[in-house]
């Protein structure tokens, strides 16, 4: 049994199907990446593993428990399962250090003085301690995304997903965001990331799967996803990206 | 290359060197003398000189005809507008006067402290409603937001309620709360005293205003806020207390302190259920004087009080500004 069971999952909006069918396994460990072009569901698969999207059909199981559906808590399993987002949303009317420090007190009831001490570790980590102060709108997009990505870390979560993170920001900063990511899926982090950064989910990746039209056309390691795809639709996926000068 | 076709119209010198003189203009301003007649001669200077070819010269004139036609609007209607209101306040013999500023009730020390001590009544209304409307609108605005389908009837009573009462003037509210609760005996409230139904009816008509704003200020926060903070395993609950609320009431302090100048005003209802407030002593006076002089310190005692609040709310606004702008 994996870690993360997603089964025949299908989610519609409106009566279009964004995904029709969704079938995955992710093992403790594993970083798996969610390529695609755009709109082929690979945000709506990650906002309903943590349930910020509730799912149509199918079922989605963590740790062999059930967490999609009726009568679950979704608070509790947001606990063990962060996700960061392409546009940071950090809270613009606290400080780098509440921001991380609000859920773990207010949801875990961890005390301030703990809290502060593990968010400034993470911080350290990610070499913003000297930003703990300060707001969000004084910071660059790659040092948001950082805190933004600490702020989940900082409740502890089994499982993290990353939807694009590295989208918004400017070329330069893409590398300091990607790093840490990279440090995390050394540490061990089972990870679900969306990105179309292909070298990124070359190089880290357990596991790529290939999304197209809400369902995984092409799944497998990344040497033969990128080396060596099978279906057609994926070899025009990556051909498109190769020549815009993206892998 | 020299020929000229009819579609390219006349040649172009003949436009370069054109040169405004506001005529029109400055023989409109005469209507204030003292600005129309130096913009009538500058503006006839202009066209001399434009027609000896002597363009920047003319063109300094008449943009010196122009300035004084505008002094002419700017000065000249201010002039006229407080000579019309100085001539009637002489005019009859300076009946007009007499009944607006009697000396001898704008001089009179009793007048005064009795007119004092009436408006600190208002003040006091005032204020206890800013503090309860604060509150209760907040929580109105929340119940309205509710999600699900558990919650529609309570939302729906809230829209009842703002609805309803943002429907009602406020003076009737007034009349229903401070004489109709007393007299039906309602329960709890039936025994307030006249100021604590003013406070009440004051604090309904307006908690339904600010709720409205509350309201606007929670939904301009993105969801993708929500969305961060319910990620991070924070309830609903706690979403729109340390995350929603705190950025949407930032937001709308401007706009609800607005309201707060019309519920300063509207203090002066409360004198229809017989509170001795700064209009029914202003009233005593009148009746028993037979001017209404009272009624301008009433009025001269709200502006003391609303338009130092205005220039304080401009302040919040300009520095707010400046803050989004420059960032914190
Ligand atoms: N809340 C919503 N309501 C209606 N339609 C939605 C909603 N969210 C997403 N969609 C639609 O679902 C489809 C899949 O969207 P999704 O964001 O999952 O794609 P994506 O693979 O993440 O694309 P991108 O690479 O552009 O981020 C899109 O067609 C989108 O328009
Ligand atoms: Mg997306």
């Amino acid at each position: 049994m994996a870690f993360l069971e997603i089964q025949r999952v299908y989610k519609k909006f409106g009566s279009v199907y964004v995904l029709s069918g969704i079938s995955l396994d992710v093992e403790l460990h594993q970083v798996v990446c969610l390529i695609g072009a755009s709109g082929s569901g690979k945000s709506t698969l990650l906002r309903c593993i943590n349930a910020l999207e509730v799912i149509d059909d199918g079922v989605i199981l963590l740790d062999g428990d059930r967490v999609s559906g009726r009568g679950i808590d979704v608070d509790s399993l947001r606990q063990e399962v962060g996700i960061v987002f392409q546009s940071f949303n950090l809270f613009p009317h606290m400080s780098v250090l509440d921001n991380v420090t609000l859920a773990p007190r207010k949801v875990l009831g961890t005390s301030r003085e703990e809290a502060e001490a593990t968010a400034m570790g993470l911080l350290g980590r990610v070499g913003l301690a000297d930003k703990a102060t300060a707001f969000p709108d004084r910071l660059s997009g790659g040092q948001q995304q950082r805190v933004a990505i600490v702020r989940a870390l900082a409740m502890g979560p089994k499982l993290m997903l990353l939807d694009e993170i590295t989208s918004a920001l400017d070329p330069e900063l893409v590398a300091e965001v990607l790093n840490i990511v990279r440090d995390l899926a050394e540490e061990g982090m089972t990870m679900m990331l969306a990105t179309h950064e292909m070298g990124f989910a070359k190089e880290v990746s357990s596991k790529v799967c290939f999304l197209d039209q809400g369902v995984i056309l092409e799944e497998g390691p990344p040497e033969q996803i990128f080396g060596d795809p099978v279906e057609e639709r994926t070899r025009a996926f990556l051909k498109r990206i190769v020549d815009a000068g993206r892998l | 290359m020299n020929h000229t076709s009819a579609l390219t119209g006349p040649p172009a010198a003949k436009r370069v060197g054109r040169v405004l003189t506001y005529r029109k203009a400055a023989i409109a301003s005469l209507f204030f003398p003292p600005a129309g007649i130096p913009a009538l001669i500058h503006s006839i200077k202009a066209s001399r000189l434009a027609e000896q070819g002597e363009t920047e010269p003319a063109r300094e004139q008449g943009e010196k005809a122009r300035d004084w036609a505008w002094y002419s609007v700017g000065v000249g209607l201010s002039v006229y507008l407080v000579a019309f209101m100085v001539w009637l306040l002489f005019t009859n013999g300076g009946s007009v006067r007499k009944v607006f500023l009697d000396w001898s009730i704008l001089t009179s020390w009793d007048a005064w402290h009795s007119m004092l001590k009436g408006f600190w009544i208002n003040v006091q209304v005032f204020l206890i409603a800013e503090v309860i409307v604060l509150i209760w609108a907040l929580v109105v605005a929340i119940v309205r937001l509710l999600p699900g389908k558990a919650c529609r009837p309570i939302r729906f009573l809230a829209t009842v309620y703002v609805d309803t009462f943002r429907a009602f003037p406020a003076i009737l509210v007034v009349y229903l709360v401070g004489l109709g609760f007393a007299q039906a005996k309602v329960p709890i409230v039936g025994s307030f005293s006249d100021i604590q139904y003013a406070i009440l009816a004051l604090s309904l008509t307006y908690g339904a205003y600010v709720s409205e704003v509350y309201r606007a200020g929670i939904e301009s926060i993105h969801w993708s806020q929500v969305a961060a903070a319910r990620s991070l395993g924070l309830s609903y609950t706690q979403t729109m207390r340390h995350v929603v609320v705190p950025q949407a009431v930032r937001r709308v302090i401007p706009p609800l302190l607005n309201d707060f100048i019309g519920l300063q005003k509207d203090t002066a209802i409360i004198s229809v259920i017989g509170v001795l407030d700064v209009v029914s002593r202003a009233r005593f006076i009148n009746n028993a004087r037979g001017t209404l002089a009272a009624y301008s310190i009433a009025a001269f005692l709200f502006l003391c009080v609303t338009i130092p609040f205005t220039r304080w709310l401009e302040w919040l606004q300009r520095r707010r500004q400046l803050r989004t702008e420059g960032g914190r």
